[in-house]
């Protein structure tokens, strides 16, 4: 039973894309919950209908079967209790708008004064660390940059769940070591509940206090492993944990097996 | 720029604006300078009166232009185009993001568009004539049925290329329709748009001349004409000149607004290019 706290409740999703050669079903059985304030991450192999999920989980598209519920309710359609991160920011920020004007674009159908809008705006930028940058253009920053910028739209769109897709997937190692500290912080200072979907595994241990592991497609959710690493975390010290390690190559070899087909079918009962 | 530091980059510099300027004037008008004298050397020799020199064009056309002439011919005319290119751009990115926003319309569109675009625009003339008779409106509506063509299509183009993702961040965050035509659609096609106005500008000149040949007691092209017809050779040719200066000014409008419309678009290329 849901208890109170439960923030989003898939449970049987299922999606299959109809099409004249055939219909493809990518997203098989697909059933987890999650907490308020939980930082969640999702890995599985290439083409296991990540995305997919995804965009059923925001509302982007309409699952063939099953329910997403957030807060109770039935997801039909994008909420404003959610707000996406997609994985290319270069297409997901307007270029004609400056910083600023992107991320206060969502913010225009709220009801807010003014005020109220212009102190969301600044202060989510501050949190991303780009309060110098309003008045550039996105394509005058770089690849890093413009993801915080994406990030800081979705902060002051003040989601109860913020989900990214693949955010950091296109850009260099040491931005997205920055941008993974980023995240943590956000979760950790603001609380925010964060759906984070990826295809690296050691991210997902990094940054998730839970990681559920994918199956290739159609989809289950081949596991949903809690990550019981300290929650101050720190790129160099954390990523030499034999914990760490141990925790990584447990993701690995589950991915494997996914890849292979081998994984094995939940529990009908948890 | 070769210097970037100290007195040198301020001497430089300080020498080089008057220069720079002086230098690109130069540039600019140094051809047609080169080829009107030519045309002097050219026409002083010769006793073709169909080729007056370009002192003699000159004078005619300060005689002819500077007075009267101005408030009954040009002003027409110039009113006359300015209300075409206005009505042709308004209408057009207004149908075409229409179109380009509903797909059935458009499937059902297409063909029938190709078809009027594929008429040349004069063979209208005789046809709008009949129906407004020889008015002003007459040629407006000539004017329209010519330049709308490029920005119709274009933004259609435009329109419906806006990309997925832009589309589906709109989407998540709830962006309202308003919104997303102000913030999104009319600026992701703006290229698009901004190119087809640029085409429709020299075709809405050429069928203000012509349609004002065809059937007008007033305008550049009736005058023309009207030279033409009563051998009042430098007029006529100064009135080509006069012409020609529209087309300039015209473009040169178009460049300082479109720069002003896509600076971004010009900045990701620079940025890209980099």
């Amino acid at each position: 039973m849901p208890d109170r706290s439960t923030l989003l409740r898939v449970e049987s999703l299922r999606k299959v894309y109809e099409s004249t050669t055939g219909d493809v079903e990518a997203i098989g059985d697909v059933s987890f919950t999650m907490n308020a304030g939980e930082l969640v991450c999702i890995v599985g192999p290439s083409g296991c209908g990540k995305t997919t999920l995804l965009k059923c989980l925001a509302g982007l598209l309409r699952p063939t079967g099953g329910l997403v519920e957030m807060d109770g309710s039935p997801v039909t359609g994008p909420s404003p209790a959610m707000a996406v991160v997609f994985q290319e920011y270069g297409r997901s920020l307007y270029p004609w708008l400056t910083v600023r004007g992107n991320v206060e674009l969502p913010l225009r159908h709220k009801k807010l004064s003014r005020a109220e809008r212009e102190k969301l705006v600044t202060d989510a930028l501050e949190a991303v660390g780009l309060a110098h940058a309003m008045r550039s253009h996105p394509w005058q920053l770089s690849g890093g940059m413009q993801q915080r910028v994406a990030i800081a739209r979705a902060i002051a769109y003040q989601p109860e769940l913020m989900i990214m897709d693949e955010p950091f997937a296109a850009v260099d190692a040491q931005t997205r070591a920055d941008l993974e500290d980023l995240v943590r912080e956000l979760h950790a200072t603001r609380g925010m509940s964060i759906v984070f979907v990826t295809h690296d595994i050691d991210e997902s241990v990094y940054l998730g206090q839970r990681v559920l592991v994918l199956s290739k497609s159609p989809t289950w959710v081949q596991e949903d492993l809690a990550i019981d690493l300290p929650p101050e975390r720190d790129q160099i010290t954390t990523r030499a944990l034999p914990r760490f390690t141990a925790l990584r190559t447990h993701v690995y070899d589950q991915i494997q097996r996914a890849k292979r087909g081998q994984g094995v079918a939940p529990p009908l009962a948890r | 720029m070769t210097a970037h530091t100290g007195s040198v980059a301020s001497t430089a510099r300080g020498r080089g604006i008057g220069f720079r300027v002086g230098a690109s004037f130069l540039h600019a008008l140094g051809l047609p300078f080169l080829l009107l004298v030519i045309w002097g050397v050219a026409t002083s020799t010769s006793t073709n009166r169909f080729f007056p020199g370009p002192l003699t064009i000159f004078e005619a056309f300060v005689d002819t232009w500077v007075g009267p002439a101005f408030v009954e011919d040009v002003l027409p005319s110039l009113y006359r185009l300015g209300f075409g290119i206005l009505a042709s751009i308004v209408v057009g990115v207004a149908v075409g993001t229409l179109i380009g926003l509903v797909r059935w319309l458009r499937e059902l569109l297409e063909p029938l568009l190709e078809f009027f675009r594929a008429i040349p625009p004069p063979v209208l003339i005789p046809v709008v004539m009949l129906l407004l008779g020889i008015t002003d409106t007459m040629k407006v509506v000539v004017i329209v049925s010519g330049a709308i063509w490029p920005i119709l299509l274009n933004t259609i183009d435009g329109v419906r290329a806006t990309d997925s993702v832009m589309t589906e961040t709109a989407d998540s965050f709830q962006v309202t329709w308003w919104e997303r035509l102000r913030f999104l659609v009319l600026p992701a096609a703006s290229p698009r748009i901004m190119a087809g106005v640029r085409q429709g500008l020299s075709v809405a000149l050429i069928l203000m001349v012509i349609s004002e040949m065809f059937a007008s007691s007033s305008g550049l092209g009736y005058r023309i004409a009207y030279f033409q017809r009563n051998y009042l050779i430098a007029e006529m040719w100064s009135g080509i000149l006069l012409l020609g200066l529209v087309g300039v000014f015209l473009a040169v409008a178009f460049g300082v607004v479109e720069r002003r419309v896509l600076r971004w678009y010009h900045g990701i290329r620079e940025v890209s290019r980099a």
